[in-house]
């Protein structure tokens, strides 16, 4: 009998890893993401080397605040009066005019950027930012505090936030770096569920539309059928899944390699000192980077993603294969779709808004123990590290609720798959379920 | 040998009343007709023995054996209600039923080429189904059903949908696996059109069995004695125990009853009467006993 579910296996896997379609879409979906990476690789390295510096003509009417010109910004002061230094901007001879009225350092306002077209709001921004320092020298100086003397007393702090492991072996964590990983594993889980469950949805729908299933059903029992259909196409997407792997970890290797053989040293080291969040600017910092990618535990995170990836996957793959059978086209399938989406979308919210944001706190823990969201709500947590024996109460839960959908929804799905025509509502389902015949 | 064994089935679908008390015997190498209106219950039976939908009570058994799942091995079905893979090839197809049937990789390959040949389709053998005209779908559809040499073939409703010509050449691969050995059931509420294919029939009428037996046997008993005669009458008014009689220009119709007499003998008796055009005695087709075997069941 065995033997049956894997010849259904078989046919889901091939029917439709054969098809053009499977190809097309796993090969041209994974490079998609190299190749923007490429194009922004690109704009970046071209605008380092071709963008020209913008004049800024400044009028300081209190003769005060000097800026410093840099690579981008070149800031210059001819004296000139306002109306002067627009026409300036008119003609094209400055990028824009900054103009700063007299101003009380209590209350600094009416600062004005004048410019042809609209200004980048980084660059105001840094205008914002350069002020603001100035305006804050004068203040300290006014109130008697020499800023060399503040400068001097000034530090750089960086927290290394260090995990103290079970085997007492210790780890260095990042937040930002478990927040991607979480994040990725998350969304990851969350749409190959939906995407592989509504394959499983249309398989079903094809097999009862074309009135092949009484045949199959005739060989076979139905809930084989469903068994197989379900693993079979979870086998495609686990095989989608590991192409795009080697895909996008080979291509974006030749993206980042190619770019970063053409990028100079030096300004390399400018951009990742420039990143503040990972690194201090300094050569420790590549390091200390470095060092928290590999804190983590990449064989307990594949090992756990796989597990819910798939534990997830047969969970709401049941339900996806008992709507198919339950309707007799896509259209129809709407009005059951409602039960299916809202955990889904639970997890996926929760997972932003709870999850990520205190992977410990009590709503945190439920939403990845409950099997209907921890699939995607516990990814989110894993890489933030879980105590074993929050996996263990929330695996076993995820095994015994797939188990329970999967016998609930094959009630469904055998009956389900022999009616035609008849409008199929809850209170119809409700009935399949509890009859045993 | 009885190959289909039924002792009082039963199966409702909540209030609905499906099958009652069903029983039946099929033996092998026949043509068995199960016959009745739609909704009579012959599809809820032909899934039961299919193991499809699972009955409220009674037994089934195949050649004396209890009915198990490993008797998939045993029947072949074709439902009234049919279809193919539409994106599969026509072999891949075939070999994905024959191997769910129970059948070997290498045994299945070599009948299915067997059956294309038969049924020239060899050279669509790698076509897609939705290349295929419907006419060689449906003979595709037809091997699909009898490719792993079933015991027991069961057809519903077998020639709904098929066109003519196709239907003909289903008819006789029909016959032609009767002649080896293989036991067929047919279901339709057709009846006309397995009247001169079946050996026995049984009809179903509401959930019950109204009626079964040989063709023969129910066909001699439904018969009436009437016989319908045509003639050039010399003087009409004198004949016995005639009715229904339409005088046309001197050729008379009418009908008689034999009376206890030897066809020959009224034969005969009415040659003195004028001159005899013909004489056929008059059998009912077996709608006709089934319409009146449901009235006498309503009336008793």
């Amino acid at each position: 009998m065995k033997g049956k579910i894997l010849l259904v296996i078989k046919r889901e896997y091939l029917a439709r890893v054969k098809k053009r379609s499977f190809l097309l879409a796993t090969i041209i979906t994974p490079l998609i993401f190299p190749t923007i990476l490429g194009i922004f690789l690109w704009i970046a390295l071209s605008d380092v080397s071709t963008e020209s510096r913008k004049f800024i003509e400044v009028v300081d009417e209190n003769n005060a605040y000097f800026l410093e010109s840099n690579e981008s910004l070149a800031f210059s002061y001819g004296g000139l009066d306002l109306d002067e230094a627009r026409e300036l901007v008119k003609e094209g001879d400055r990028y824009g005019l900054l103009y700063i009225p007299e101003l009380s350092l209590d209350e600094p306002a009416g600062i004005t950027f004048y410019s042809e077209e609209t200004a980048p709001i980084s660059m105001v921004a840094n205008l914002e930012a350069a002020l603001k320092s100035k305006i804050e020298e004068f203040r300290l100086f006014a109130s008697g505090i020499d800023p060399d003397v503040l400068s001097s007393l000034k530090t750089n702090v960086n927290i290394r936030s260090v995990i103290v492991g079970e085997a007492g072996g210790e780890r260095i964590s990042n937040s930002v770096v478990n927040y991607a990983v979480g994040f990725l594993a998350g969304i990851l889980i969350y749409t190959f569920i939906f995407v592989y469950g509504n394959q499983i949805m249309q398989g079903v729908i094809e097999e009862k539309s074309s009135r092949i299933i009484e045949i199959l059903v005739s060989s076979l029992k139905p809930f084989q059928l469903m068994m197989g259909k379900i693993i079979g196409i979870g086998a495609v997407g686990l095989t989608q899944f590991l192409i795009w792997i080697l895909l996008i970890s080979a291509v974006s290797s030749l993206v980042v390699g190619y770019f970063g053989m053409k990028m100079p040293q030096q300004e390399l080291m400018e951009m990742s000192g420039q990143q503040e969040l990972f690194a201090t600017g300094s050569q420790e910092g590549i390091v200390e980077v470095l060092q928290m990618v590999q804190g983590i535990d990449f064989i307990q995170l594949t090992i756990t993603f796989l597990i819910y990836f798939i534990g997830g996957y047969l969970l709401y793959g049941a339900f996806f294969a008992a709507i198919g059978a339950a309707v007799d086209s896509p259209s129809d399938a709407q009005q059951f779709m409602f039960p299916v989406t809202i955990p889904l979308l639970i997890a996926y919210m929760g997972l932003f808004i709870f999850v990520l944001d205190d992977p410990n706190s009590n709503v945190s823990f439920w939403l990845s123990i409950i099997p209907f969201t921890s699939p995607v709500a516990m990814m989110g947590r894993v890489s933030f590290g879980v105590p074993w024996h929050h996996l263990a109460i929330s695996i076993g839960l995820l095994v015994t609720g797939f188990l329970f959908t999967t016998w609930l929804a094959g009630k469904i799905y055998r009956i389900g798959i022999l009616v035609h025509g008849s409008k199929v509502g809850y209170k119809v389902l409700w009935k399949w379920m509890k009859d045993n015949g | 040998m009885e190959i289909l064994s039924v002792k009082s089935l039963n199966k409702s679908y909540g209030t609905h009343l499906a099958l009652r008390d069903f029983d039946l015997s099929v033996q092998q190498g026949i043509v068995f007709g199960l016959l009745g209106p739609n909704g009579a219950g012959k599809t809820t039976f032909i899934r039961i023995v299919n193991q499809i939908i699972e009955q409220d009570s009674g037994e089934i058994f195949i050649k004396g054996q209890p009915l198990r799942m490993r008797h998939v091995r045993n029947i072949g079905y074709l439902p009234e209600e049919r279809g193919l893979y539409k994106t599969m090839k026509v072999k891949d197809q075939l070999l994905y039923f024959a191997r769910l049937k129970g059948l070997s990789r290498q045994d299945s390959i070599s009948k299915i080429s067997n059956w294309l040949e038969k049924l020239n389709l060899s050279q669509w053998k790698d076509n897609k189904i939705q290349d295929l005209s419907k006419g060689m779908a449906q003979k595709v559809q037809f091997i699909a059903t009898v490719v792993h040499q079933p015991d027991l073939l069961i057809l519903d409703e077998p020639f709904s949908g098929f066109d003519p010509v196709n239907a003909e050449i289903i008819k006789n691969e029909i016959l032609e696996l009767k002649r080896q050995g293989t036991t067929i059931i047919l279901s339709t509420h057709r009846m006309e059109s397995v009247e001169l294919l079946c050996d026995q029939i049984a009809m179903i009428n509401q959930a019950r069995k109204i009626l079964d037996g040989p063709v023969k046997v129910i066909k001699n008993e439904a018969k009436t004695n009437r016989f319908r005669v045509k003639m050039i009458p010399r003087a009409i008014g004198n004949l016995p125990d005639v009715w229904d009689v339409v005088d046309h220009e001197g050729l008379a119709e009418f009908i008689v009853r034999l009376n206890g007499q030897q066809p020959n003998v009224l034969l005969t008796n009415l040659m003195s009467y004028g001159e005899i055009l013909g004489f056929e005695e008059i059998v009912p087709s077996i709608e006709e006993i089934f319409i009146q075997k449901i009235n006498e069941t309503h009336e008793g």
